[in-house]
Formats: C-alpha cells, sequence, structure tokens
C-alpha cells in the first residue's frame, strides 16, 4: 500500500493514438536498455569471431583494394586531387557503417518475436539501438584512414573537429531507413530478401568510389536525393579537404529529414499491429 | 485506490493478417475490386471486458484455453493496444508473460541479468542494487561468468526467474509461467507469488492451477470466449467454474474443443465394467472408475504427450499423471481413445477431470475442468479427506516401551 500523495499518474492503453507516450519520452524511458542492447550486439559480434576485429578491417581494405585498380586503374577516375586509396577509404568507412546499420537494423525486431509478444518496451529502442554497436567498428576503421594518413603524409586541417556532426547525420539517416525497414519487416518478411540487392544497389547509387562532381545537371540532382551523397561530400571535406559539398548538402539533408520524418510516422503507426502480426 | 482500470476493452484479431509483399499487393487488389476485405477471418478476443484493481489486491483469471485471458494481460501491459475501450494503470506493470525472454545464449549470467532486467523495465541502478539478491536466489553464483548456453535448463529457468522475482513493480501480472520447469522451480514460483501477495503488492494472476489460484488470489474473474461471465470471490468462482465441465450434460459427451493439432471429442468417467451395475451406473465410493478421452490428432507431433489431472471442486489437484511417465506412445494423426483406471481412493465428492496436451516444448490444451463427475456415498462422518486409500495398518504388541531421551 502506499501514502496517498506519492500517486503514479495513469498509463492508459487505448485504441485512440493520441493516448501514447511521445518518441522522446520513450526513448529517454528505455535509455538503459538500449545501452544494454547495443552492449549485446557487441559483445556476439566480437565473442564469437575470434578474429572480430581483422573481419571488420578487411571488408574495408578488399573494397578499398578492388576499386582502386577497378575505378583508378581501369577506368582513371579523379579523386579531387586526393590519393585515390585514401579518398574511397572514407568513402567506404562511412558506407559500411551506414548498411552493416541498416541492415542490423532491420532484422532486430523480427529475430526474437518473443521480445514484441510477451514484454512491453518501448519498440523504438530496438532499432535505435542496432545503430550503436556497428559505431565500434566505423571507429576501428577509421583507424585505417589514420594509417593511410601517415603512409601519405596528409596533415588533417581543423575541418575534422566537425567529425561529430556528419557522423550524427549519418547515424540519423541510418535510424530513418532502419525504421522503415524494421517496421516493415514485421509485417513482410520479403525485407530479409530484399537487403541483399538494396544494399548493393545503394552502394553503387553512393558516391563512394567516385567523386559525386563527376556528375552535373539533373543527374547531380537526382544522386543528391540519396542522403548518403551530401553526408559521404561532408565528411571528405571534413576528413580530406575536399571542396564543401554545395547545393546538393542540402538536397540529402531534406532528403534525410523526409526518410527519418516518414519513418517516425510509419513505425509509430506499425507499432501498435507489432505484438498481433508478428 | 485502483491501480488497474479496464473500461470496455475489445480486441480484434485478423486471423492469418501475416503474409508477404505479393499476397498484400493481391489483397489490396481484390478489395479495390471487391470493396471490403472478408469479416470472416476476424475474431474477438476479448469483447468489453471491464474491471478494476485496487491497491493491494490480488486478482485471480479462470477460463479455458482461448478465453481471453492473455490478451487480457497482454492489454494491461501494454504490449499490444485494444481496439476499443481503454486500460489504464498506475505505476510500474511488469509482465511474465514469460521467463527469460531476450536472455541470449552468448552472453554470461551476469551480462543476461542487466539485459533482462533492463527489458523488464528495471534501470541500471535497480538493477545494480539487487544484483547480490538475484544471484543469490538464483543459486548459479559460480557460473555468472559463462555463457548461458552451456547452463542446464533448470538453471536457466531459475536465473530467468530470479531476475523476474526481484523486479519490485506497484502491479505484477503473471501469466502462466508455472507450465515450464519441475515442480522445485513451481514451488518456488508460488511462494515468490505469495510474498509478493504478502507484501501488499497488486497481482493478476492466470493460472491453470487453482489451488495455487486459490490460496494467492481473494478475487477472480471466469472468462469464457472473450466475456466475463462471472467474477467475485477465488473460492466460489473456482468452484463454480470447475462444475461447468465441458459439456452442459452430465459426464461429458458433446461440446469438442480443438486446440492445435488436438480435438477432443469426449471425456467420460465410468465405474469401472468389472464392477456390477453397467457402465452408467453412478460412481459411488469405493469403485474402480474408469476415465476415458476420445480425442483426434490431425498432424504429425512428434513428442506429443497427456496429462489426466482430478481435482476436487475446491481445486486441490488429487491426481496429475502423465502418459510418458508410464510409456513411450507415438501418435500419428488419426483417432485415438486413452483410458485411465483410477483405483478406489476418492472419497464422495465432486471432482473434475483435467486434460493437458502438449510436447515438451509447446502447450496445446490445458484444460483443468474437461468434464466434471461426483463420487456418491462413502463414510459422511469425515468428509474433509479427499482420500480414503484404506491403508493397512499392522499392530504388534510390545513387552514395553523403551523411553529415549
Ligand atoms: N496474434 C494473434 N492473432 C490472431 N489471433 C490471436 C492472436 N493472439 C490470440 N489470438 C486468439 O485470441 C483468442 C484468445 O487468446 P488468448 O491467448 O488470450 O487465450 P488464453 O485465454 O490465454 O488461452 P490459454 O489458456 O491457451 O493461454 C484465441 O482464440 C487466440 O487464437
Ligand atoms: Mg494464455
Amino acid at each position: 500500500m502506499r501514502a496517498a500523495d506519492d500517486v503514479p499518474e495513469w498509463r492508459v492503453n487505448s485504441a485512440d493514438p493520441a493516448s501514447r507516450e511521445g518518441v522522446v519520452a520513450s526513448l529517454w524511458r528505455a535509455r538503459d536498455l538500449i545501452g544494454y542492447f547495443a552492449l549485446r550486439d557487441l559483445r556476439v559480434r566480437y565473442k564469437q569471431a575470434a578474429l572480430g576485429v581483422v573481419w571488420v578491417l578487411l571488408q574495408p581494405i578488399a573494397s578499398v583494394a578492388l576499386f582502386t585498380l577497378v575505378f583508378r586503374r581501369v577506368a582513371n577516375i579523379s579523386s579531387q586531387g586526393i590519393a585515390y586509396p585514401l579518398f574511397a577509404l572514407v568513402g567506404m568507412t562511412v558506407w559500411l557503417y551506414f548498411s552493416t546499420a541498416v541492415v542490423r537494423g532491420s532484422e532486430v525486431l523480427v529475430e526474437s518475436p518473443d521480445l514484441i509478444t510477451k514484454v512491453s518496451f518501448p519498440r523504438i529502442a530496438a532499432p535505435a539501438a542496432a545503430m550503436l554497436a556497428p559505431l565500434a567498428d566505423f571507429a576501428v576503421s577509421f583507424v585505417l584512414v589514420i594509417v593511410l594518413f601517415a603512409y601519405y603524409s596528409v596533415t588533417p586541417s581543423w575541418r575534422l573537429l566537425a567529425t561529430p556532426i556528419w557522423l550524427v547525420l549519418v547515424v540519423l539517416a541510418a535510424l530513418g531507413v532502419a525504421l522503415w525497414l524494421s517496421a516493415l519487416n514485421v509485417k513482410y518478411r520479403d525485407v530479409r530478401h530484399a537487403m541483399g540487392p538494396l544494399v548493393q544497389l545503394w552502394l553503387f547509387a553512393s558516391p563512394v568510389a567516385y567523386p559525386s562532381s563527376l556528375l552535373s545537371g539533373w543527374k547531380e540532382l537526382a544522386i543528391a536525393v540519396n542522403p548518403m551523397t551530401g553526408l559521404i561530400g561532408l565528411a571528405r571535406w571534413s576528413v580530406l579537404g575536399t571542396p564543401w559539398p554545395g547545393w546538393p548538402l542540402a538536397v540529402s539533408l531534406a532528403s534525410l529529414a523526409a526518410i527519418m520524418g516518414s519513418g517516425l510516422v510509419y513505425f509509430r503507426r506499425a507499432e501498435r499491429a507489432f505484438a498481433d502480426v508478428i | 485506490m485502483d491501480l488497474i482500470q479496464f473500461e470496455r476493452v475489445s480486441k480484434r484479431y485478423v486471423i492469418g493478417q501475416r503474409m508477404n509483399a505479393r499476397e498484400a499487393v493481391a489483397q489490396a487488389t481484390s478489395r479495390l475490386l471487391r470493396r471490403g476485405a472478408s469479416p470472416s477471418s476476424e475474431l474477438w478476443s476479448i469483447k468489453d471486458v471491464s474491471f478494476s484493481v485496487r491497491d493491494g489486491e490480488a486478482l485471480g483469471i479462470v477460463g479455458r484455453n482461448g478465453a481471453g485471458k492473455s490478451t487480457i494481460l497482454k492489454i494491461l501491459a501494454g504490449i499490444t493496444a485494444p481496439t476499443s475501450g481503454s486500460s489504464r494503470t498506475r505505476g510500474r506493470v511488469a509482465a511474465l508473460l514469460e521467463v527469460g525472454t531476450g536472455f541470449h545464449p552468448e552472453l554470461t549470467g551476469r551480462e543476461n541479468i542487466y539485459l533482462n532486467g533492463a527489458i523488464l523495465g528495471m534501470s541500471r541502478r535497480d538493477i545494480t542494487l539487487r544484483f547480490a539478491q538475484i544471484v543469490d536466489f538464483s543459486g548459479v553464483d559460480r557460473f555468472l561468468d559463462t555463457p548461458v548456453k552451456r547452463y542446464s535448463s533448470g538453471m536457466y529457468l531459475r536465473l530467468a526467474f530470479a531476475v523476474a522475482a526481484h523486479l519490485e513493480p506497484d502491479v505484477l501480472v503473471v501469466d502462466e509461467i508455472l507450465a515450464v520447469g519441475d515442480a522445485e522451480f513451481q514451488r518456488k514460483c508460488i511462494g515468490r507469488m505469495h510474498e509478493a501477495e504478502a507484501e501488499g503488492r497488486t497481482l493478476v494472476f492466470v493460472s491453470h492451477d487453482l489451488d495455487s489460484l486459490t490460496k494467492i488470489c481473494q478475487r477472480s474473474l471466469w472468462l469464457e470466449g472473450g466475456e466475463i461471465r462471472d467474477s467475485g470471490p477465488t473460492p466460489t468462482i473456482v468452484r463454480d467454474y470447475l462444475n461447468s465441465g465441458l459439456a452442459p450434460a452430465e459426464r461429458g459427451h458433446g461440446l469438442a474443443i480443438t486446440s492445435g493439432p488436438i480435438t477432443v471429442a469426449a471425456v467420460r468417467v465410468r465405474p469401472d465394467s468389472t464392477v456390477a451395475g453397467g457402465a452408467d451406473a453412478a460412481l459411488m465410493f469405493g469403485d474402480q472408475l474408469r476415465v476415458e478421452i476420445e480425442f483426434d490428432v490431425s498432424a504429425e507431433t512428434p513428442g506429443l504427450d497427456l496429462a489426466v489431472m482430478v481435482t476436487t471442486g475446491s481445486g486441490v489437484r488429487v491426481l496429475d499423471e502423465l502418459l510418458s511417465e508410464q510409456s513411450i506412445t507415438r501418435f500419428t494423426p488419426g483417432s485415438y481413445r486413452v483410458e485411465v483406471l483410477i483405483p478406489p481412493l476418492l472419497n464422495a465428492g465432486d471432482y473434475s477431470i483435467g486434460l493437458w496436451f502438449g510436447t515438451p516444448h509447446e502447450e496445446f490444451l490445458a484444460e483443468p475442468a474437461a468434464a466434471m463427475f461426483s463420487v456418491h456415498g462413502g463414510d459422511p462422518t469425515r468428509p474433509d479427506r479427499i482420500v480414503a486409500a484404506k491403508l493397512p495398518f499392522a499392530v504388534h504388541r510390545l513387552a514395553s516401551i523403551n523411553v529415549v531421551d
């Protein structure tokens, strides 16, 4: 029994969506849970594979080597005055974070249906937490960037300080897409099969191996609709000192905001039925 | 003061809602052409259910498989939203619909305690504060830094339950978690529920174990087909519920219950035919009883097992016999009749036959009142005993008694 003066508020569960807790409040309530989900992902990732770190490094090294061979040697693509391997590596590091986070986010709800049908926690905590563990991979592969800096004797400028800004934007872009995919996956399990092709196509539509300045006119606009275009440009500006991405960045940011906003709306609407249909 | 208010809550499920994108497109197209989805695939899991629970009260919910008990708990816990009506709760609600949800096999016991605690709504501070107690309660302290995939299933359950037992919520909602685990584990669960009740915590408890339910909950709801059929003091509700039986007719012919691959067609209790008077005679004290269960198995179900229970009118379980304890039987799809002979043990009174069908991994049917029967006659001077075993006494005359001190 409790004293009359510490009566908690009613929490309402009804068909009326207005009675629900807001996004920010749910995320705040689930902050510890998000941390433990992220920790779980990290432990599982690095515990199972003894060579965890090696695997994490292998992927960017292999793709950059391949890109250098194909795009540089064969197609002789320009890299905005930067050594091509370094140019491609920065793009690849950002891209690998984005794609890993999106893929992980897309499966996080369906991988353990019991979490959805047997316990109640703010559902958004699951995709949000999925964005965190891949940051560790990102940090590890950023070491490669530093190694290449040393190799090409490049000294980064003060713009490197802008890293947290573009990194947060990349995380938000991944979260926006993950909100869509994770919620769609609950209802349509085809999403899992679509992930491979989606990530492949998205990679080629992103200026990872080439600079977006290669395109012009409506093509430049079209590719800027991909939020990763502006963000990779921004990351290269910050880390490598390439030219400021300019108006395509604005287009990319607007597109990011649209994906994030619609993703939140869709997720919030769909989450009410997660436990019923999963 | 109320901590739970359920107001005219209904929940509709659409059967077969899960589909792939192709089916979704096909359905959307046909909806465009024909207008309106086919309403036949809807199911009202609960209809217009209202009740409230006061601070410190323990409420039980009884009802057959599919009556909507779990649905009520899921709405209470906020796992799913009602289709209409509203559920309001005050304070922290912890729902145990299962123990160990979210346990990850690769993580150690320690890591899983934190993860599972957070999933159940505890903050990191809460968990750290109670960590020592949880470990102590679970008895797995030596394996705390071992991945739980190396635990025996008993250890796993104990650890999972230990976390759940230390939630200290304002409202504790428990569904049938006793269905898993060994006898000791179940005793521990029930003990913990008693403690929670004694501490004045608000409880909502769903169980087919009517004896425990009676001990823990003062008041109960009886749910039938998604609606509240009756509510009141638990002993009254349990008695009426048990007396309702499977079928309205005497000794349960009729009504079939289907659950998973099992359809129970009939449950009967008869005096064993070796007794004079024929199969339809009343059951008398001292008769050997024969329980007959007829059922269909519609699909290949490896590990299918069944149990037959006998429960007194007040909810005390006298017998609980599992087929696999006697013999391993493989049920291929088809119809079966199972007979169980009960020796002349039961005192005069009202009893119900309970049925359980399941595999080691899954429960298909748990029906504590599939049929009821009365045993007549007996010794009216000693109505309190459940079992009259007529045990042999041996009397020996001794020359003297040595008093040991
Ligand atoms: N996600 C779902 N989709 C469709 N139907 C569902 C869903 N969940 C429950 N139902 C249906 O709702 C009805 C009530 O289910 P519920 O689980 O609440 O029953 P219950 O009383 O808990 O039964 P039991 O004693 O077997 O646990 C059942 O007919 C069930 O098939
Ligand atoms: Mg249930």
